[in-house]
């Protein structure tokens, strides 16, 4: 039981490169459904009928109270076995893990990002809500061009690290028998009982891909906040001058 | 599906389960911020190679999945360690390290890199100018460290320690993973034996929330009492 690179590099590697893309799918579906369900949520959260925001906020202190394990565990174990047996012989895709594993993640996801989206909805300035409404635009046409837009821009730091998070997050799926890059790895270990050339090497691939997808965050914030970071031309000629 | 105590049921499994999570999370956590305000200390300091090393420490944790470093130090980590101490005849052959330490040694690295980066934003936090009173007092440097800057620092970074409490009970259920016991490997044996996966998980979620909401309240109480004497605005 030593450190080999060679062997790291020649038969761990390759089959860690071809798990990538189910860590990056279940990273982009559950990013999606997970910010989403966020509206909604965020929606709820902010209402004044009781009736709307007591679930909100429940929905949100489970989410972010409990262990996204122990959530995935309920999920896969506990709401899997209410499934009856002749649906799960006549659709066999119910057995496998990936199902419960993008929806414990999505809904997951959705906690934390409503909560994060109700703190920029409240922190759009008045202002622009009161202009929209100058504008003749409807309720709904204030919220969808306007308020949202407007606080999706106010928070996307915080929920582009929450997408880091995720993507870390996708490799507690190893335990549920998605095949990702960690599991990958896992079953690599367990037939050949090399644990520092699978575990390292999972190490180095969730290092660069955490990386890359840090790089493209970075990237869209500063494309969506382009009218925002760039230098009035004003400006720019007077340096010039 | 009881949770009577004793025999009958879980009731008493699950007690224990609580008491070893809140076991290695205080554990964790301690060891955590002795190596948080190493770190901060050695991302501040003059020196270059302290400087960088902080930040490499800090930036491969964060983003290696925790469940991934824990792996690590338990399977490879671990048998690395008794070796070199087998090596330096520091132990005798056939010693093993405890495999809740290891749980706990992963954990407090893991938020170590954490609360380097909440305590350096606090020490940052300070205005100079209150170190230079205090070295104009003539204070020397363990001093100004334990009525100015501490004090002061706490305060600034009470949310974000309690934040990374509030991730390490729950950071704490990954550890059932490799064979500790706590609570969700309580939960799990329960569900496993009696196939009542929905309540005993249920439970389990429960205590966890219970764990927090709890937590949340004396976070709350710590939160005014480091604020005591400070003007709200």
């Amino acid at each position: 039981m030593k450190f080999d690179v060679g062997y790291m590099i020649a038969v761990v590697m390759p089959q860690l490169i071809w798990a990538i893309p189910m860590t990056l799918t279940l990273t982009i579906v559950c990013a999606i459904i997970g910010n989403a369900l966020a509206i909604p949520v965020a929606l709820a959260r902010l209402a004044v009928n009781p009736i709307l925001w007591i679930p909100a906020r429940l929905f949100i202190l489970l989410m972010r109270g409990t262990p996204l394990l122990v959530q995935l565990y309920f999920i896969y174990y506990g709401v899997g076995q209410l499934i009856p047996g002749w649906m799960m012989r006549g659709y066999p895709f119910l057995r496998d893990g990936i199902w419960y594993a993008i929806f414990a993640l999505s809904i997951n996801t959705a906690g934390y990002t409503g909560e994060i989206l109700r703190g920029a909805l409240l922190a759009v300035p008045y202002g622009e809500i009161e202009a929209a409404r100058a504008f003749g635009m409807s309720r709904s046409q204030v919220f969808w061009r306007v308020r949202l837009p407007r606080a999706i821009r106010i928070c996307l730091p915080t929920m582009s690290s929450e997408t880091i998070l995720l993507l870390k997050a996708t490799s507690l799926a190893s335990l549920v028998t998605v095949n990702e890059v960690l599991r990958t790895a896992n079953t690599i270990r367990i037939e050949t009982y090399r644990v520092y050339d699978t575990l390292i090497g999972a190490a180095i691939v969730y290092f660069i891909i955490v990386y890359g997808l840090t790089r493209g965050l970075n990237w869209l914030e500063r494309r969506l906040n382009r009218d925002r970071l760039a230098i009035p031309s004003t400006i720019k000629s007077a340096v010039k001058a | 599906m009881s949770l009577a105590w004793g025999d009958a049921g879980y009731g008493d499994d699950f007690f224990w389960g609580v008491c070893n999570t809140l076991l290695i999370s205080v554990c964790a956590y301690a060891v955590a911020l002795v190596i948080g305000l190493l770190g901060a200390w050695a991302k501040l300091c003059h020196i270059k190679v302290l400087n960088r090393a902080g930040d490499t420490y800090t930036t491969v944790v964060r983003s290696l999945p925790e469940l991934l470093f824990i792996l690590l130090i338990f399977y490879a980590g671990t048998p690395a360690l008794t070796r070199l101490l087998v090596n330096i005849h520091l132990v005798e052959e056939g010693f093993e390290i405890n495999p809740t330490g290891a749980v706990i040694f992963a954990l407090s690295v893991i938020y170590g890199a954490y609360l380097t980066d909440v305590l350096r934003g606090g020490i940052q936090s300070v205005p100079k100018g209150q170190i230079e009173a205090a070295k104009a007092y003539g204070m020397h440097a363990p001093l100004r460290f334990v009525r100015i800057l501490f004090p002061q620092m706490i305060r600034f970074a009470i949310p974000g320690m309690g934040n990374q409490w509030l991730n390490i009970t729950k950071d704490s259920a990954l550890v059932s993973v490799v064979g500790a016991t706590e609570l969700l490997s309580v939960g799990r044996g329960a569900a496993n034996s009696t196939k009542h996966f929905m309540f005993y998980f249920g439970v389990t979620a429960l205590l966890y929330l219970a764990l927090t909401v709890f937590s949340l309240a004396l976070l709350s109480q710590l939160e005014k009492r480091a604020n005591r004497g400070v003007r709200r605005v």
